[in-house]
């Protein structure tokens, strides 16, 4: 099957050729990472966590997300996700493997991580986090590979792969859920302490990826020439809809919580967010535009005459990636640390080497995605003609 | 579980230590049985006759005596000397073991416009709680970090993987991590003390390498004022117990249940 990914033309090569390029000049800044040590980033003694981590939580999401495909074509038999069960599946794939990279370059000691294995240790949501997350790692392929193979065979799916499919959906739920662990089990930092964290990265994510899913599939339109359909898309902008609006719902919660009790080791990193707070109001306009780009959003998506129109639809799924990319990609993470713990506000952004090693990794994600969807499309097509 | 915890210590802390000198392969190989008893603290002048043992490690800070001589860093320049901990010069970089910290940043939920102003003015040290039920110890994906039956929260530097999970568990924000290559930065090298690489994480330990060799902490060595004791908290007889049943004491957010065991004496 690999082979279909060696034959394109031009446009598909100059795209490689781009994310080739864009992933070696990310491995020489991380070669110069690994030399130097972590302090390349903007990281520091009090904001410990940053962008890397800020894009393994946000893609765990993306990840979590094909099962809003995965569970109406299995659970519910959902015919017109059909065509686009592998694309999400194949989606899933690419953003665990970027998780699982955004991890390795945020590691002190990278090449002692097999730690994590030798010394299983079940009181640390960290261990779990990988094993769950791995694990996704491989449903996704072994699912995604068998039933695709009988795809391009023309048969039948073996019967032992419906329990694994099965067993893939509510894996998918669990890998945010202990991802949002992570975070909400440390009594050490307010912000993420609340009870309604895995729900709100269940909600994030269930917008965001599959708003991104449909511009792979209008992208995939343009240039490949390969449609999924109409009605998939407007399924999926349904569902992108009610997961944003839960999302923005959850989050005037956590404002209304914070805000009226009025404690304020809570209080001050919603403070840092929307207003500064003592001067740094680095994160300011970001959760400005995040809200602004949210409200956009749920117009555009609500109002069905605007959610129908296709050209729209793209535009508002934009609109809602960029508004959950901020919001959960760049501040959850930082604004967790800001003020630290002893009330100091420190000062975070990422530097350009951090920068460009997390481009490094998308792009990594980038090919993962181009190549399987290289595949699909061409299999397919052969299948049609 | 705790012989596990010993044994492998015996093995990282011998393998790890193979290229220091012998006093401190000694100190690692006989340090780590805390068997009984009576924590009294030898004067500095007296020769160490064995190690220094306690059922629960703990501290007491008398925050007065501490405030009197101001501007004293004696506990943090003996500590960081003791450690090879390394001076960058940018809080950025920073590493830091025992460090004075503002009585507002210190006690948050303590402070007030009116504070006493010898409080609102000065500062106290702070370092590792050795917590007894410590937040970084439950968040440890591998075991670097853990909790020795006598208290001490320990820090495996050789098997931590750099993740930085335990530096956003800690409520007190006593763990350091070495963004950069210390070695450069570490004034004065003390070669009975492992120096560290880049990518890991460290923090206090209540010497045990001193306790294994009957010498109480650096830091309370180093005191002049004698702000600081050290001891046994389970024994009733134990200057610590004295301190605080005479005194009204103080722990840093002991409200979020970790049960920290540095005493501030009020």
């Amino acid at each position: 099957m690999l082979e279909n990914a060696l034959r394109g033309d031009k446009k598909y090569w100059g795209w490689i050729a781009f994310l080739l390029g864009v992933m070696f000049v990310g491995l020489l800044f991380y070669l110069h990472q690994l030399h130097y040590g972590l302090g390349v980033t903007g990281l520091g003694r009090d904001v410990t966590w940053g962008f890397y981590i800020a894009q393994f939580t946000f893609l765990v999401g993306v990840a979590a997300s094909g099962v809003m495909v995965v569970l109406p074509y299995y659970l519910h038999n959902f015919k017109v996700f059909g065509k686009l069960t592998v694309l999400g599946e194949f989606l899933a794939i690419a953003s665990v493997i970027m998780c699982m990279l955004f991890i390795f370059v945020d590691m002190g000691q990278p090449f002692r991580i097999a730690n994590v294995f030798l010394h299983p240790t079940p009181h640390s949501l960290m261990f779990w986090d990988t094993v769950v997350i791995f694990g996704y790692l491989i449903l996704n392929v072994i699912i995604s590979r068998v039933t695709f193979s009988a795809e391009r065979k023309g048969i039948a799916p073996p019967s032992w792969i419906k329990p694994i499919i099965l067993l893939s959906i509510p894996w998918a739920f669990s890998i945010h859920t202990v991802t949002a662990f992570l975070y909400s089990g440390l009594a050490a930092r307010p912000f993420w302490m609340t009870a309604i964290l895995a729900p709100r990265f269940l909600a994030s994510a269930f917008a965001a990826g599959p708003a991104l899913l449909v511009l792979l599939c209008l992208v995939v339109r343009k240039v490949a020439r390969y449609d999924v359909g109409r009605e998939p898309l407007q399924k999926l902008a349904v569902i992108i809809t009610y997961a944003m609006a839960i999302n923005v719902f959850f989050i005037l919660m956590e404002l209304f919580t914070t805000i009226y009790s009025n404690i304020p080791e809570h209080l001050a990193h919603i403070k840092f967010l929307y207003l500064g707070l003592e001067g740094n109001t680095r994160l300011v306009p970001w959760m400005w535009a995040s809200s602004i780009l949210a409200v956009i959003s749920l117009v555009l998506l609500i109002n069905p005459r605007t959610r129908k129109n296709e050209t729209v639809l793209a535009f508002a799924c934009v609109v809602t990636f960029l508004s959950l990319w901020i919001e959960k990609g760049l501040a959850l993470v930082i604004a967790g640390f800001i003020p630290s713990p002893l009330g100091v506000v420190p000062d975070y952004w990422p530097t350009i080497p951090e920068f460009l090693i997390s481009m490094g990794v998308y792009a990594v994600g980038f090919l993962v995605v181009t190549v399987l969807y290289k595949i699909a499309i061409s299999v397919r097509e052969r299948l049609a003609a | 579980m705790s012989v596990d915890r010993r044994k492998f210590f015996k093995i990282a802390g011998l393998t790890a230590l193979s290229l220091a000198s012998k006093p401190a392969f000694e100190v690692f190989a006989e340090g780590v049985d805390p068997v009984d008893s009576t924590a009294t603290i030898p004067p500095p002048t007296t020769q160490p006759t064995g190690p220094l043992t306690a059922h629960r490690w703990a501290m007491v800070i008398d925050i007065h005596k501490c405030m009197a001589e101001h501007g004293c860093t004696k506990c943090i320049a003996a500590c960081h000397l003791e450690h090879n901990v390394p001076d960058f010069g940018n809080p950025k970089d920073e590493v830091k073991w025992i460090w004075k910290e503002s009585f507002g940043h210190a006690f948050q939920e303590q402070e007030n416009e009116h504070l006493h102003e010898e409080m609102k003015h000065q500062s106290v040290p702070v370092f590792c709680n050795h917590c007894d039920n410590p937040p970084c110890v439950r968040v440890c994906p591998t075991k670097a970090t853990w909790k020795r039956e006598d208290g001490i929260v320990m820090m495996d530097m050789h098997r931590c993987i750099g993740c930085r999970y335990c530096m956003a568990a800690c409520p007190y924000g006593s763990r350091s991590f070495n963004w950069r290559d210390p070695r450069p930065f570490i004034k004065e090298i003390n070669p009975k003390f492992p120096t560290r690489t880049r990518g890991v994480v460290e923090k206090c330990t209540f010497c045990v390498e001193r306790l294994a060799q009957g010498m109480p902490p650096a830091c309370v060595e180093a005191c002049t004022a004698q702000a600081m004791t050290f001891g046994d908290l389970e024994d009733a007889n134990s200057e610590l117990r004295t301190a605080l049943r005479e005194r009204f004491s103080i722990r840093r957010k002991a409200a979020l249940g970790t049960n920290p065991e540095i005493y501030y004496l009020v």
